[in-house]
């Protein structure tokens, strides 16, 4: 049951072929079988999980109407607000509390009746690209346990491959929902910047974090995609537009004559080979199924990586220093006759660890007077030039494809001690966040070289998300005819297969 | 080539409100020789004809009717804080003894 699609749990919850109770029993066992090894959740809400799911069997004997992912269980990225429940965002500094309030994300997932199981794994604050830098521990790729998930949602790509939950919630500022997903053989999507509401997202990097549906199965993060997404006059970033229909695209994943754009720069030199021959199949496969292969070219795209390490941490450091041990959180050193500002000082080198102290103090010269044009503001320069590469690109071509990662899952602790090696990561999926479109990763096969799964990234221009899923689910069907099976049945069988 | 020296690095946690040891310090300037070397790329591309873009939607004020909304509690608002007196955040001495 629990390898099913969130989809095919739906019909089945439909049919009273199975209840909701059931359905997250089955996910809870399932955790409490393989989490020990894969390290996925920092906090499973086993009775709220359950109690929810019951209230909707409840709902559904009555006949009411309800949503179409109804009673499914879901893995939330520890990054969200949930009212109640421990919220820790991979730190130390926030160990402990319960946030007296629901983020808009959550609230729509509550809207839609979908079952939270609990809070997944992250680097702390969402820094990072391995979920090395989680003060809890790293999660392991249940592909090879001794590999990294992805980062940061690498808990929630890990969730959803080890079938311990069919749909999880990511956030993404330079790849969190993409990378993870394509190192772990799963789908996931970074919607349209202002698409999903960031309320009770606690903030990294404001003008780049977007939340996002992760999945199995591209229709799967559609019904996610739309659950979550819309208007939300609590983030004045928010969109005030309809939410793209995704799922329509998803379910028809037509792409005759589309143009499919493949990027010059994201690919070739520094991209593994396997990584390569998979995306070079990918294209023949859309091709077949009747879109258009051009290829186009996005000059600046080699200073996306640059421009990021410098708005990122600035953003961090300002929207970080509102931990500083007065409201709520670590308090360290609160001793008779100690001042606050020796008490923050304190508590922050506690609190906080190597990467994210790394990020505050690169920011925070970033952003100095005297240094600011030279950095900051040339950041901002160069992401001017990376969205007029966009607006070009997309004048010829529906949509942009590139591969999601250079490389695939590589070991815990190879990159851990070398900050440029692991921002590398993210060469290819930094872009989509400068500009605020959308991005896709949904896996593409298996590296011949090490066997380790390859994700196939999908660019869509603002507001037009469709596109990438109607090109994500066109892939998707042509893959699964050739494999004869789910890319995941490949994947090592952990605790007993159900 | 950019560099930060160990005393660069020092003013700057004291700015960011980190306390940092003297191994911290110096591993940190050490690393940002690197990491400034490599962001510094944005230099060569940001001309003085480029605008610069701060945000990726244009970013307005959002009003709305002046309503009164639910909104948390006093025991809500403070059920995270270290410390809590007379139904206020109890936090260390700010101002000096004068």
């Amino acid at each position: 049951m629990i390898r099913s699609t969130a989809a095919e749990m739906a019909a089945k919850l439909v049919a009273g072929e199975v209840t909701s109770v059931a359905l997250t029993q089955a996910h809870l066992d399932r955790i409490a079988s393989v989490d020990a090894d894969v390290h996925a959740f920092l906090h499973v809400d086993t009775e709220g999980a359950l109690a929810q799911a019951a209230a909707i069997d409840a709902k559904r004997a009555k006949g009411e109407k309800l949503s179409p992912l109804a009673g499914i269980p879901l893995a939330l990225k520890d990054v969200m607000a949930q009212k109640g429940i421990p919220t820790t965002c991979g730190s130390k500094i926030l160990e402990g509390w319960r946030p007296p309030y629901d983020s808009t994300v959550v609230a729509n997932l509550k809207k839609n009746d979908i079952v939270i199981l609990g809070k997944t794994n992250m680097d702390e604050f969402a820094m990072g690209s391995s979920t090395e830098n989680s003060a809890y521990g790293p999660t392991h790729n249940p592909w090879d346990l001794t590999r990294i998930p992805g980062g940061s949602g690498g808990g929630s790509s890990a969730a959803l491959a080890a079938f311990e939950a069919p749909l999880a919630i990511g956030t993404d500022t330079g790849g969190s929902i993409r990378q993870p997903a394509a190192v772990t053989g799963t789908v996931g999507v970074k919607p349209t910047y202002g698409g999903v509401s960031r309320f009770g997202l606690v903030a990294f990097s404001s003008s780049l974090d977007q939340a996002g549906p992760c999945a199995r199965t591209v229709l799967d993060a559609a019904l996610l995609h739309e659950a979550i997404a819309g208007h939300d006059p609590k983030d004045s970033t928010s969109i005030n537009a309809p939410v793209p229909q995704v799922v329509a695209a998803a379910k028809s994943g037509d792409v005759k004559g589309m143009k499919i754009g493949v990027v010059k720069e994201l690919n070739g030199d520094g991209y593994q080979a396997g990584v390569r021959a998979r995306f070079e199949e990918s294209l023949e496969l859309l091709a077949k199924a009747g879109a258009e292969i051009v290829e186009v070219s996005a000059p600046n795209f080699e200073y996306a990586l640059a421009a990021y390490y410098l708005i990122a941490p600035s953003e961090c450091s300002s929207n970080l220093a509102r931990f500083d041990a007065m409201r709520y959180g670590l308090r360290v050193g609160d001793i008779d006759g100690a001042s606050a500002e020796s008490v923050m000082n304190l508590t922050r080198e506690v609190g906080f660890g190597k990467e994210v102290k790394r990020r505050i103090i690169l920011g925070t010269y970033a952003l100095s007077s005297g240094y600011y044009d030279a950095y900051y503001g040339s950041a901002q320069k160069v992401r001017t030039l990376i969205t007029q590469d966009f607006t070009n690109a997309f004048t010829k071509a529906d949509v942009l494809v590139s591969p999601t990662c250079p490389t695939t899952a590589f070991k815990i602790g190879e990159k851990a001690n070398d900050p440029l090696a692991m921002y590398l990561n993210d060469i290819a999926t930094i872009p989509v966040n400068m500009a605020g479109i959308g991005g896709m990763s949904l896996p593409s096969g298996l590296a011949d070289e090490d066997g380790l799964p390859v994700g196939f990234q999908i660019m869509s221009p603002v507001m037009k998300d469709e596109r990438m899923y109607s090109v994500g689910a066109a892939l998707e069907a042509a893959l699964l005819s050739k494999w004869g099976a789910p890319l995941l049945d490949k994947a090592p069988i952990m605790g007993g297969a159900k | 080539m950019s560099s930060l020296s160990r005393d660069d690095v020092a003013k700057l946690a004291g700015l960011a409100r980190i306390e940092m040891s003297e191994a911290e310090l110096v591993a940190l300037s050490n690393e940002f020789t690197v990491i400034l070397d490599a962001v510094a790329r944005v230099q060569e591309v940001a001309g003085a004809d480029v605008e610069a873009t701060s945000h990726p939607l244009p970013l307005r004020n959002v009003f709305r009717t002046d309503v009164v909304v639910p909104s948390l509690t006093p025991e809500e608002a403070l059920s995270g804080a270290p410390a809590q007196e007379e139904q206020r955040f109890r936090v260390p001495q700010i101002l000096g003894e004068e």
